[in-house]
């Protein structure tokens, strides 16, 4: 077994016990690595109805298959796993740069953290010594400058640090774990995992080789990869990057603004990617071992905001600008510098703000409330001073804000709920789901809550491939199949904007993972494996209480705010209706009962007969 | 005899290069038929996402590692400008690594010795030059390099008379 570093690394935070053991083949082959590896070894490591914040839940570092190798951005990634406090199920999220081989080169697949540390900390995994280090000296600090103190108190500048900010200390329930400056693990509040732990980092020095089964062949198809990133796959983001997406989904109505209120924005054209480039990128960078490039670097050069410096994709420019009605640039990088210091989630941040301002300006909080802050769509000093309030949990509003939509939704209370734009319990990213209503199916169902890349649902909607204003059957299948590739690329760990180099698909990515490891991989294991992944993840869930068909479910704005924007969208709203025969269709094409529900036939078909009994229990109790 | 101005060596454009480490991992390939940076001749360095360079062997005149080496272990070749390590007498004392400027000679994590790049023993193109997914890196000599640098001098003023034109 080749490329797999063929161990896992078990840290006991509680007690300092540190030990290993070794990865099965079987488990290797069956899971592939990244998020697959890590959702078995979370099944297989926690007990049920353990709760998120419990010392009890297992944080788990994965690298995949190909991390620490050459392999253009699959060398380079990693993916953190645990129960996620915002949804209660799966927590998972994936982060390239420069963090991922070197856990590879230290010589661990995967690391499962559990306990808590008696004080602040930090894990230092020096190849194969591993040491939990105090990290009181570090309380409040940035990302950045964790990241920095730490090499600097270690000694060595090539360390790689992976950290949580304020937000993830004072367990925000959407922070998350970056590493180098801007790379984030996310989605789903694994940095308040991190931060209940009382671990601010985990810094890695890996010196081990990372050989692969077949060095000539595994360089014939990377060399063919690095053709391919030349273009025209990759255009897109060696060139405006995702922004793009902006004009596009405005031109589409489809551009979610101001809190699901209307579907495209009057501002698009001074936040779009053109105008992003042009004003303010100063150079796009990339990962390591990555054939492309894709990080554009947004410095600011004038204003309030000058030399504010940060990465910039679609997804936070959208859910800083357009979501929260904000039409400036400059406030928004700002926004993201801050947002990344802090360690929260770029996108679920946004809707938390829009959430607010909706409900401020329907008189559902009052200034009084805001601490003064005049909370309206468009003002950007009051988004950037409510993100500083929400990193802090400073005083009443910041504290409930930093629970995430769903719970500051409660907490607030009245009419609050209904501007909670959520799936269970996620906040929704980019895309205005009542005009792509494949879209709108395939987030419902994701298994980490409403998310735009655990099936890409979107993308036959924005192609123009179906009729997006429908959901009719077939499109269950069109979800179904993606969800395979989707789960093989964030378990392989390549990168999702590459995705486009794979001409071959399946066969090209079967090929890879030989090329690598050595262990034979057809295409049908391949996709088989994808689909065993997606039903380990919803059986999480469900053991969980959180993934039957009574939780795959649409915010209250999708289904009862028609879009009041001229155009082709006017009117458009998802009605639940058509939505429940999309979720039967979709159940039927993944085999799964009428309650969404995995059937035994299904799972022993998979491999995950242990997993019958928890599928039965469920079933008599739906029934 | 090659005159040192045609000597050749590699080196990154500020301008370019990315941080993106393909080249350490290109040279561990060829060299050590592995991957590990830390085997790498030649290491990328990114002090902030605006500011990356990959750094290695500049193939010096007069280079400060051989003078500094007290068991001759290292010397230069006359024709390419290359240091070639004579790893029977290198004994990893590191005084080569404290003379040299650019951190171009390192310790071999497992074989104890020093060693540096030796550009592929390749005079067209060394492999981290042909991985470069930027075009930042290049083989080049003192002569070349200066040429470059005075066209787009050159051609940077005359940009900037255009543009101050009315």
């Amino acid at each position: 077994m080749f490329s797999y570093a063929g161990k896992i690394l078990r840290v006991d935070l509680t007690t300092g016990k540190v030990s290993t053991e070794p990865l099965a083949e079987e488990m290797a082959k069956s899971y592939i690595g990244g998020m697959g590896l890590g959702i078995r070894l979370l099944m297989d490591n926690s007990k049920p109805g353990t709760d998120a914040f419990d010392p009890d839940n297992p944080l788990i570092f994965a690298t995949g298959p190909l991390s620490g190798t050459m392999g253009p951005t699959a060398g380079n990634g990693y993916a953190v796993v645990s129960k996620s406090p915002a949804t209660g199920g799966v927590g998972e999220a994936k982060a390239h740069g420069f963090f991922g081989p070197d856990l590879k080169r230290a010589g661990y697949d995967a690391v499962i953290i559990t306990g808590k540390a008696p004080k602040l900390s930090y894990l230092w995994i020096d190849d194969d010594k591993v040491e939990i280090k105090d990290a009181e000296w570090l309380k409040g600090e940035t990302v950045y400058h964790t990241d920095v103190k730490i090499k600097d108190d270690l000694g060595d500048f090539y360390i790689r640090v992976s950290a949580i900010g304020e937000a993830g200390e004072k367990l925000c329930r959407f922070a998350a774990i970056i590493n180098d400056e801007f790379r984030a693990i996310g989605r789903t509040g694994m940095g308040a995992v991190m931060g209940s732990k009382n671990l601010k980092a985990v810094a890695v020095r890996g010196t081990h080789d990372v050989d692969v089964a077949n060095l000539d062949g595994f360089k014939e198809f990377i060399k063919m990869i690095h053709e391919r990133m030349k273009g025209p796959a990759t255009k897109k983001y060696k060139t405006l990057g995702t922004p793009e997406n902006v004009l596009v989904l405005n031109s589409l109505s489809a551009l979610a603004t101001r809190n699901w209120t209307n579907a495209t924005f009057e501002g698009a054209e001074r936040v779009s990617g053109e105008y992003l480039n042009e004003h303010y990128v100063k150079k796009i960078v990339g990962c390591a071992t990555c054939g492309m490039r894709c990080d554009h670097i947004a410095v600011v050069p004038e204003g309030p905001y000058q030399g504010s410096t940060s990465r910039l994709e679609f997804e936070c420019l959208w859910s800083m600008g357009p979501l929260c009605g904000v039409d400036r640039l400059d406030a928004i990088i700002e926004a993201m510098r801050i947002v990344n210091e802090y360690g929260m989630d770029g996108i679920s941040i946004g809707v938390v703000v829009a959430f607010a301002m909706d409900c401020y300006e329907h008189g559902v909080i009052t200034k009084e409330q805001t601490d003064g802050i005049d909370l309206r769509f468009g003002n950007a000093e009051a988004l950037i001073a409510i993100i500083h309030k929400i990193g802090k949990r400073e005083g009443w509003l910041g504290n409930a804000l930093a629970e995430g939509v769903a719970r500051a939704a409660e907490i607030i209370g009245g009419d609050a709920p209904k501007y909670a734009c959520h799936i269970k319990g996620l906040e929704l990213p980019g895309y205005d789901l009542r005009t792509l209503k494949t879209a709108a199916l395939g987030f419902s169902v994701s298994f980490r809550g409403a998310c735009h890349l655990r099936n890409g649902a979107y993308s036959p909607d924005v192609k123009g491939k179906v009729n997006r204003f429908k959901i009719e059957p077939g499109r269950g299948k069109m979800i179904t199949d993606e969800s395979k590739m989707y789960n093989v690329i964030d378990s392989l760990i390549v990168c999702k904007f590459s995705r486009g180099t794979y001409y071959d698909g399946w066969k090209d990515l079967a090929n890879y993972y030989t090329l690598a490891t050595g262990l034979p991989m057809t295409v049908e294991d391949m996709a088989k494996a994808g689909d065993r992944i997606e039903n380990l993840a919803r059986m999480f869930n469900i053991r969980e209480g959180k993934g039957t068909r009574k939780e795959d479910k649409l915010p209250w704005k999708i289904e009862n705010v028609p879009v009041p924007d001229e155009g082709p969208a006017k009117g458009v709203v998802v009605n639940e209706e058509e939505f429940q025969v999309g979720l039967s269709d979709y159940y039927a094409s993944r085999g799964w009962s009428a309650n969404g529900i995995p059937t035994a036939t299904k799972l022993q078909e998979l491999g995950l007969g242990d997993l019958v009994p928890l599928a039965e229990q469920a079933e008599q109790r739906g029934a | 005899m090659v005159r040192p101005q045609d000597r050749k060596f590699v080196t990154a454009d500020p301008e370019k290069c990315i941080g993106c480490l393909v080249c350490e991992y290109a040279c561990s390939m060829e060299h050590e038929k592995t991957f590990n940076p830390t085997k790498s001749r030649i290491r990328a360095l990114r002090l902030g996402p605006l500011n990356n360079l990959a750094v290695t062997c500049r193939h010096c005149e007069e280079p400060a590692c051989v003078a500094a080496c007290p068991r001759d272990a290292l010397s230069q070749d006359e024709r390419t400008g290359v240091i070639t390590v004579d790893e029977n007498a290198c004994n990893g004392c590191a005084w080569c690594i404290s003379a040299c400027q650019f951190g171009a000679m390192m310790m071999h994590p497992e074989k104890k010795v020093v060693f540096t790049c030796d550009a592929c023993k390749d005079e067209k193109e060394p492999q981290c030059v042909k991985w470069c997914p930027e075009e930042a890196l290049t083989y080049v000599s003192a002569q070349e390099l200066a040429q470059k640098s005075r066209i787009s001098a050159v051609k940077n003023l005359f940009q900037e008379a255009k543009e101050k034109k009315p």
